[in-house]
């Protein structure tokens, strides 16, 4: 496990000893009757990957808009490197690089200059931009493409040099907004890797994301949004260790030659299991005898249940030809706290 | 709070990063309209070229205009590039970089005020200006022969330009901010079309005493102050409003544009 589950949330108000910080954020667009962002607050350790999980609308956009600058908050405070994003978002600026999900990249000039150019905005001595961005291009395997403008590059493509332009300035922290969203799953794990990377030098990472594949695979911490509230916060581990009776136990055996239900009540006396579901033989009765198919839903984990209720089994002349283990994932998480899927 | 202390600190280094930013974004812009100048010159070039090709010359060959006409027309052509260059150099790629390239926030996220973005695009608009109105002067030349100058109308005829690149800057960045990506359409249409011929360049305002209406249609147009600013320079022998009031009139257009424009270019850039 990460060393990140150690790690307890600052209390409010401390949000700017933080990497990256927000405190009591509210948003509330004009015309709109209700908050974006309701009262959120959060802080992210410096070199901690911090996966923001929300469905569209839930406010991890506008929460993310607020870190950088381009958003301005109803309420409440925002700290990235220890600069208040909205008394100095000039400052702020200098600390943090944002990748978006679509490509934003200037389309008049080549790759290298973009990565280049970029460096001038943000001040990188002359003499060492050009160095910089061959080595950045080499690492995102682009060197052999880097006079090409971005509009004859993939999304892939894209997502790579936009990543390569933002480490240009060396930022404490970087947004990524669905970093790998529609891409092949060889783009995927390469993107993956290269954050992988980054967080092990150090930089702070703060994925926003709806894919729970990425926010597992990638986050130290999540923070689950959704109408503009933080619903839970923790390492994934965990987030899904916290669902109640949410790990299953698949047994399978041959057909049982009586009746169950001494079995399937002794079974339910095994300690942590919640309720015991039997796939129904087919109707009538009639027909060859079928497999005994049960799940148990269970408190806690399953693989101790496993010997017991293959005891218990074998008393009664069954044999286990099956057995399934169900953990649940962030996805199941995610429905628990909201009562809806994320797509 | 914390934070006062290294707010503080960076002060001084902050000033010299966000003009550093800014001279950076300037060099992006001049750097791509080098390697583009074919596109650059035809874009700011061909339009008075060919008005000045078929009314100063063309015309005057054929006897359909009177001697004379390619003297008042010279100077409003210019005052035409001056303003038409710097709007369009903003106007048009703002509209796309709010719209749909989002190019615009790799340099919202450089570390200086938004405000200085604006200026950026103001000041390299009015750049473009500058140049597309300096090499209409020597293609003047060739096309009509000889041109009108004066010398001591020189401290005039620059003023009045470098306000008229201004003024059309402000006008891009008002268009730029305000029109959404789809009506792009209505800034030719609606705008540049009247915004050209009303603007004084083809005919002296004065003279328009016999057509009302369109003088007062004339009047509302701020190119039109660019147009007389440049005639009452270079040819003061033919009727033209007075400098002092062409220059009021686009000190105040300009002051109104850039508020109504930097305001707006705030509100797209920070939700």
């Amino acid at each position: 496990m990460s060393v990140a589950a150690c790690f307890v949330p600052e209390p409010n108000g401390e949000a700017g000893q933080a990497a990256v910080g927000v405190s009591d954020l509210v948003k509330r667009y004009p015309k709109s009757p209700v908050n974006a962002v309701d009262g959120v607050s959060f802080a992210v350790r410096p070199g901690e990957v911090f996966g923001l999980l929300g469905p569209n609308g839930a406010g991890k956009t506008t929460t993310v808009g607020v870190l950088t600058t381009r958003v301005r908050p109803t309420s409440g405070s925002a700290y990235v490197g220890g600069v208040d994003v909205v008394r100095d978002p000039v400052q702020a600026r200098a600390q943090l690089a944002v990748v978006p999900q679509r490509s934003n990249l200037d389309r008049s000039v080549s790759i290298r200059h973009n990565l280049i150019f970029h460096a001038a905005y943000h001040g990188v001595p002359s003499q060492e931009r050009a160095a910089r961005a061959d080595e950045l291009l080499e690492q995102f395997g682009l060197l052999e493409r880097a006079t090409s403008k971005p509009d004859f590059f993939s999304g892939g493509q894209s997502q790579r040099v936009m990543i390569a332009r933002a480490l240009m300035h060396s930022p404490r922290a970087l947004f990524l907004d669905e970093p790998t969203t529609g891409l092949d799953p060889a783009a995927r794990l390469f993107v993956w890797d290269r954050l992988r990377e980054l967080q092990a030098q150090g930089v702070t990472l703060v994925l926003t994301t709806h894919d729970m594949d990425e926010a597992a695979a990638l986050a130290d911490r999540v923070a689950i949004m959704d109408h503009g509230r933080l619903l839970a916060l923790d390492v994934p581990a965990a987030l899904i260790r916290s669902l109640p009776g949410r790990t299953t136990l698949d047994l399978t055996t041959g057909p049982p030659d009586g009746p169950t239900d001494d079995l399937l009540g002794r079974l339910g006396e095994l300690p942590g299991v919640e309720r015991i579901e039997r796939a129904q033989p087919p109707a009538g009765g009639a027909g060859p005898p079928v497999d005994l198919q049960l799940r148990l839903y269970l408190s806690g984990e399953a693989a101790p249940l496993v010997a017991p209720a293959a005891t218990l089994l074998a008393d009664r002349g069954l044999t286990l030809t099956d057995v399934r283990i169900g953990t649940p994932t962030l996805e199941d998480v995610f429905i628990h706290l909201t009562g809806r899927t994320l797509r | 709070m914390t934070t006062s202390m290294s707010q503080l600190a960076p002060a001084t280094a902050t000033t010299a990063s966000q003009r550093q930013a800014f001279l950076a974004v300037l060099n992006r812009d001049l750097y791509v309209t080098w390697t583009e100048l074919p596109v650059f010159l035809a874009q700011v070039i061909l339009q008075p070229l060919f008005l000045l090709l078929v009314f100063g010359k063309i015309l005057g060959t054929l006897g359909y205009t009177r001697g004379g006409y390619a003297e008042l027309l010279f100077p409003g052509l210019l005052a035409l590039t001056a303003v038409v260059t710097s709007m369009q150099t903003l106007a048009f790629p703002l509209v796309a970089e709010f719209g749909w390239t989002k190019e615009i926030e790799d340099r919202l996220l450089a570390p200086m005020p938004t405000g200085l973005v604006a200026a950026e695009k103001v000041l390299f608009a009015a750049l473009r200006s500058f140049i597309a109105t300096a090499i209409m002067i020597p293609i003047g030349v060739i096309v009509l022969g000889s041109i009108p100058w004066r010398w001591s109308g020189l401290p005039l005829f620059v003023v009045v330009l470098v306000l008229g690149a201004l003024v059309g800057a402000g006008l891009g960045l008002v268009l730029g901010t305000l029109v959404p990506p789809a009506r792009i359409n209505i800034l030719f249409s609606l705008v540049f079309t009247p915004l050209l011929f009303t603007g004084a360049s083809q005919y002296p305002w004065p003279s328009l005493s016999r057509v009302r209406w369109f003088q007062v249609i004339s009047a509302m147009n701020p190119m039109t102050y660019v147009s007389e600013g440049l005639r009452a320079a270079q040819i003061p022998q033919v009727p033209h409003i007075s400098p002092w009031i062409c220059l009021l009139v686009l000190l105040a257009s300009l002051a109104v544009l850039m508020s109504v424009g930097v305001r707006s270019f705030y509100r797209r850039a920070i939700d």
